[in-house]
């Protein structure tokens, strides 16, 4: 059984105990535990099922490269799943359940797959989609649908807060091991701004634990020492909880920071996305010891052999009363020593190399450890945890020579480095023999813009596995020559085992487990080379090896040596999959950082916007404006309040908050120039003082954007755009001026947001302007399409005679600031003309009975100005516009062009919108013909009917003529087109 | 004329750094090219600095002239002032291609004080706090909106589109909240 020894655990606090749950149970542990510590002190061996075959799962790891001991942590909003309990901090409270099983833990139905395995070979997804045709949709696909996914989906609103940092630094070192904190050193004495991260809570990394010595001294107190100099230099910066998720190219880094997972609800943000540019990174992240494949390799018991020690000198946790060794090399040897150094039973330690001559090994030896060369495990024996092991001579097929009782089995299979971040963008890989892993080649690293090296790898990561060389590689790394020496027993070479004992027959193979969270076993990847998956990519999705939450950490290299071995390919050739990032998973919070709730994303607001919300309207987004869609009154839907808002401003008059409207000033000798070839009409001609109704079209003629220009003086225009269009249209102005006309005297600037402008519209509209006082607005003085400067009730206002809805109306510009104190004075002085504010959808019905276009409803970026019967705005005069070449082709020129129209359902009922209109036949795609479509669609209160504009073949050629349209449900109606004006067509409303 | 209003009428946040909507603010953008002949004293007669020079913001007392691109300047000045300063930009570059116009009350301006007022804006801005010179503006967005930032001897000032004030007064909050410090 696993349990806490009484003595030892440098990271533990005997004195700050803590209490969690797993599975409802409580349990207990002390501060400086992870989760899996805890786990294990508690004997809890068995923590979750596998994703296929729902096979018992244990602790393999110690860290990142988990692929078993997942979790479903916390509750409420605080619950996540497929927490990775050997990098989780355990605090008091903590609850956890285990993942993948029903109804328990212990009991698990699912595990019948098990017995099934025969029937779910590599593949097995894929075969399913294909033969029998019937069966994915209605038998595998509700099966694969209800077992899939380890952990429980998040149900309630993120209870905890995320933030984005930016950084930068001449160097960024990611791993805070021997060799991080020596390259840190270097650079940081040599003045560079360094950042140095690490992913634990604690540095230094193995050096300890391995009982590494450095400069005579033990690891721990020269890492003591290195951190205590690091902190004392102005110019290194440390943190902690960081993990580096990706390299990109120039230099950009994403790091994750855990700054509250163990103390979850202090009031900090959880984690923190750092987003580093960094001059050159230096990726000093270490090594994974990877497992050997054995039969019953996944049993609950078996453990990484690094891990393992990590357990019992970190938290003095022992795996296992009485542990078996199994090793192709010296450092597991390490494991044997610390295991009975801490006074616990290494019955055997199993070597598969012949010869076994290393330092470490003569040590266990005279520490009175059996040390079996030759040797390997023919089967893990137990269930839900290991009872012992068959051992039998590596070079044969398995036949049993020994039984050994053991609790707990230690493997080491060697080391591979973590390439991650040299291989996100680009760096390459070569296969060392030596030591059987791929490691960075430093003649093809990921390039900076300068063609020097973006990645540099120190110490393991580099494939320097001895602490001499370690050192040595990261002080080069840093550009340093004086590295400090180490001492360190010799460890002879290792051997690659790719399979255990190398002639298993297929029954051993089959419950030799190479990805135990996604059970792929070395005869799936054995059975895809032989269906003729020679490519590693395609394997890897074939067989689903290295695609669970660990990305393979420590499946990969096994995985591919058996492909390799397969094929009877070398294992370069076979080559690796793609690193991508993230190295560990990164939780959606970090990643939308602050970006939720209020400031989700930026909501524009007018200087009404507090009236509008205090009055109850109905808001509705346009662009990334906030607009009053409608005021509702106590006990009135919002239709009913639309109707209301448009018969008033018919009737008396109604406010409309105009604010967002596009303002861009332009101004200059040629900006009369550049207003022609914006425009399609001319603007140049505009009289001073005057206002003109202009449209814009991109460059292939289509309809952009529209509004009203006044002519402010010789040299100056103002340009109105629609609510949404004013930042694009400024950009397309500037784009025009910079990169094209850029020898034109023209300055433009945005104003749209300088200005409150607020519409008064309606038969009373003069009078509440004349109650106000100031300018002029009597006909005479102020004629419909100009504007004046002046000031109105005490503000001061530039006002223009403008309508978008039929009625005698006024637009008043007044600065911002005083915008809100305008609105308030406007209501007052028009309230005894029964004045009331009108939303956007007040707005669009008003302009719709008028037979006004809307950007955005009647055009969609198919749409030219002539199909709109927008022939009287553009201009047959000017050379060039935008938009007029384009217009000429035969497609935009062409007279069957669907046009503007009025359409009228003869039941006076309002047509739904985006309805089509059918014409006979089928075309080549068997779709029914169509001959036009709704644009437009609303109830005019003002005519108590329906109104409608929409684009119908022949336009108004075919007014009088009635066709159908369809209804959402599939049936038809009749529908009259007629003149697309259906209020005031002589404009004597609004000219008054 | 009523009370002139700012974006959030001088709403503010006490987190780890204090944040303050301040304004009205006066400010003019002036569109020309530096070598307008008159364009440094045109400027130097509206807010008394020099011509700023590219990615520099000249200061005196309340007043002050940034660079914002190879032919814009933003011209800071008290609120009452605007029109009086327009005025004598008419006059002085009379004649010469310009645009000067009000943007005051298009802007918001905000402050951002205490000793940590740099983590605030190092959470929301892809700017190099350390790589920020003395009298240096900065140009930048901050989060999903445009804004600039420029350092005094007390704060950060930072100026945003008004209709997004309320937006960036979020982030602020958000970003200066106690327990957030960056060191």
């Amino acid at each position: 059984m696993s349990t806490r020894l009484a003595k030892g655990g440098r990271l533990i606090d005997r004195t700050a105990p803590q209490e969690f749950t797993f599975n409802g149970k409580r349990m207990k542990g002390f501060a400086g535990d992870t989760l899996a510590a805890a786990l294990l002190a508690n004997d809890q061996i068995l923590v979750g099922r596998s994703f296929k075959y729902h096979r018992p799962r244990g602790i393999v790891a110690s860290g990142a490269e988990e692929p078993n001991a997942l979790v479903n942590m916390g509750v409420g909003g605080r619950f996540e799943p497929n927490q990775r309990t050997t990098t989780t901090e355990l605090f008091d409270g903590l609850t956890c359940t285990s993942q993948n099983h029903w109804p328990s833990l212990e009991f698990d139905i699912g595990v019948v797959n098990n017995y099934v395995a025969r029937f779910l070979p590599a593949g097995f997804y894929y075969k399913t989609f294909i033969h029998p045709r019937f069966a994915w949709k209605h038998i595998f696909e509700p099966i694969v649908r209800q077992s899939a996914g380890l952990g429980k989906v998040p149900k309630e609103r993120d209870a905890d807060r995320y933030e984005y940092a930016y950084a930068f630094c001449d160097l960024l070192v990611v791993g805070g091991g021997i060799a991080g904190l020596q390259a840190a050193l270097i650079a940081g004495r040599a003045g560079k701004r360094v950042w140095l991260i690490e992913q634990t809570a604690h540095w230094g990394g193995r050096a300890v634990v391995d009982g590494v010595e450095i400069d005579g001294q033990p690891a721990e107190e020269w890492i003591k020492n290195a951190l205590q100099a690091l902190v004392g230099m102005g110019n290194v910066t440390l943190r902690e909880r960081c993990m580096a998720a990706a390299s990109y190219d120039h230099g950009y880094v994403l790091c994750d920071e855990r700054l509250a997972d163990h103390t979850p609800g202090d009031g900090r943000p959880r984690h923190r996305l750092w987003r580093v540019r960094a001059g050159q990174i230096i990726a000093a992240t270490g090594a994974i010891e990877r497992p050997l494949s054995f039969a019953g390799n996944d049993i609950p018991g078996v453990m990484l052999a690094s891990a393992m020690r990590d357990y019992v000198v970190n938290w003095a946790v022992s795996p296992g009363d009485r542990t078996v060794i199994v090793t192709n090399n010296d450092d597991a040897y390490r494991t044997a020593i610390t295991l009975k150094e801490a006074g616990l039973e290494v019955p055997v330690v199993l070597d598969a190399r012949a010869n076994v001559t290393g330092d470490l090994p003569q040590q266990a030896r005279a520490m009175g450890i059996r040390v079996e060369v030759g040797r390997a495990i023919a089967k893990v024996k137990g269930g839900k945890r290991v009872t012992g092991v068959a051992i039998c001579a590596h070079a044969g097929q398995g036949a049993v020579l020994e039984e050994i009782a053991c609790d707990a089995v230690a493997m080491s299979g060697g080391w591979s480095p973590v390439v991650h971040l040299w291989s996100h963008c680009g760096g390459k890989l070569n296969w060392d023999e030596s030591q059987a892993h791929f490691a960075p080649d430093p003649a093809r690293p990921p390039l900076n813009h300068d063609g020097s090296a973006l990645v540099v790898t120190a110490g393991a990561a580099s494939g320097r596995l001895l602490t001499g060389d370690v050192l040595v590689d990261a002080t080069a790394a840093a550009g340093g020559d004086d590295a400090p020496t180490a001492s360190a027993p010799f460890e002879a070479a290792m051997e690659p085992v790719w399979i255990m004992p190398q002639g298993a027959p297929v029954q051993l193979r089959m419950k030799m487990w190479l990805d135990p969270q996604n059970d792929v076993k070395v005869s799936d990847v054995q059975l895809a080379a032989r269906e003729g998956y020679a490519s590693v990519e395609h394997t890897k999705r074939y067989t689903t090896l290295g695609m669970a939450t660990d990305q393979g950490k420590l499946s990969n290299i096994n995985g591919l040596a058996i492909l390799a071995d397969s094929l009877s390919s070398p294992i370069p050739q076979v080559g690796t999959t793609t690193f991508r990032p993230p190295y560990t998973p990164v939780t959606i919070g970090a990643l939308a950082g602050e970006a939720r709730g209020e400031i989700f994303q930026p909501l524009r607001r007018t200087p009404i916007h507090d009236w509008h919300l205090a009055n109850r309207a109905y808001m509705e987004p346009v662009g990334l404006w906030q607009r009053p869609y409608c005021y509702p009154r106590t006990g009135e839907t919002h239709e009913q309040a639309v109707h209301r808002e448009v018969r008033n401003t018919r009737a008396n008059v109604g406010l409309l908050d105009a604010s967002t409207l596009g303002k861009i000033i332009v101004k200059g000798p040629d900006a009369g120039k550049l207003l022609d070839m914006l425009y399609t009409n001319v603007m140049s001609n505009l009289g001073i003082g005057k206002c003109r109704y202009g449209l814009m079209c991109s460059e292939q003629g289509f309809l952009s954007d529209d509004g009203v220009v006044a002519r402010i003086d010789e040299e100056t225009w103002l340009c109105h755009t629609t609510s949404g269009g004013s930042d694009r249209i400024h950009a397309w102005m500037e784009d025009w001026l910079q990169c094209e006309w850029w020898d034109w005297q023209v300055y433009t600037a945005n104003i749209t947001e300088q200005f409150a402008q607020v519409a008064v519209v309606g038969p009373n509209a003069r009078k509440t302007l004349e109650r106000l006082g100031g300018m002029d607005v009597s006909k005479e003085a102020f004629p419909f399409m100009t504007w004046k400067d002046g000031e109105l009730g005490g503000f001061r206002a530039r006002a223009y005679r403008i309508s978008f809805s039929g009625e005698l109306s006024y637009e008043i510009a007044v600065p911002a600031s005083e915008g809100r104190a305008f609105w308030d004075a406007l209501l007052a002085a028009g309230a005894e003309f029964g004045m009331m504010p009108y939303g956007t959808e007040g707005l669009h019905v008003l302009r719709a009975e008028k037979g006004f276009i809307m950007i955005g409803d009647e055009t969609d970026g198919t749409v030219i100005p002539q199909d709109l019967n927008l022939g009287w705005a553009i201009s047959k005069k000017k050379a060039d516009f935008l938009g007029k070449r384009g217009q000429e082709r035969p497609h935009l020129a062409s007279p069957d062009r669907w046009k503007l129209v009025g359409l009228e359902a003869l039941d006076g009922s309002v047509i739904a919108d985006g309805a089509y209109a059918p014409a006979p036949g089928n075309n080549a795609n068997g779709q029914r013909n169509t001959q036009g479509r709704v644009t437009s669609t609303y109830f005019s209160p003002t005519l108590g009917k329906g109104i409608a504009m929409g684009l119908v073949k022949g336009g108004l050629t075919r007014v009088g003529e009635v066709i159908e349209m369809t209804r959402l449900d599939g049936s038809f109606m009749q529908v009259r087109i007629v003149d697309p004006v259906f209020y005031d067509k002589d404009g004597e409303k609004q000219n008054v | 004329m009523s009370r002139p209003v700012s974006a959030l009428d001088g709403a503010s946040f006490a987190g780890f750094a204090h944040v303050t909507e301040i304004g009205p603010v006066g400010m003019i953008t002036l569109r020309a090219k530096p070598d307008l002949p008159g364009l440094a004293e045109a400027i130097a007669a509206v807010t008394g600095t020099p011509l700023p020079d590219r990615r520099r913001i000249e200061t005196t007392g309340d007043k002050a002239a940034a660079w914002m691109s190879p032919d814009e300047y933003l011209l800071v000045l008290p609120y009452a002032g605007v029109a009086a300063a327009l005025a004598t930009l008419a006059e002085r570059l009379s004649g010469r291609h310009h645009l000067a116009v009000d943007v005051s009350d298009a802007r918001a301006l905000f402050r951002i004080e205490g000793a940590r007022a740099a983590e605030v804006l190092m959470k929301l801005a892809p700017a190099d706090h350390a790589a920020l010179a003395p009298g240096e503006i900065r140009r930048t967005r901050i989060a999903q909106v445009a804004g600039a930032f420029w350092r005094d001897e007390t704060g950060y000032n930072l100026i945003c589109f008004r209709s997004v004030a309320s937006y960036v007064m979020g982030l602020l909050s958000h970003a200066a909240q106690p327990g957030s410090e960056l060191f």
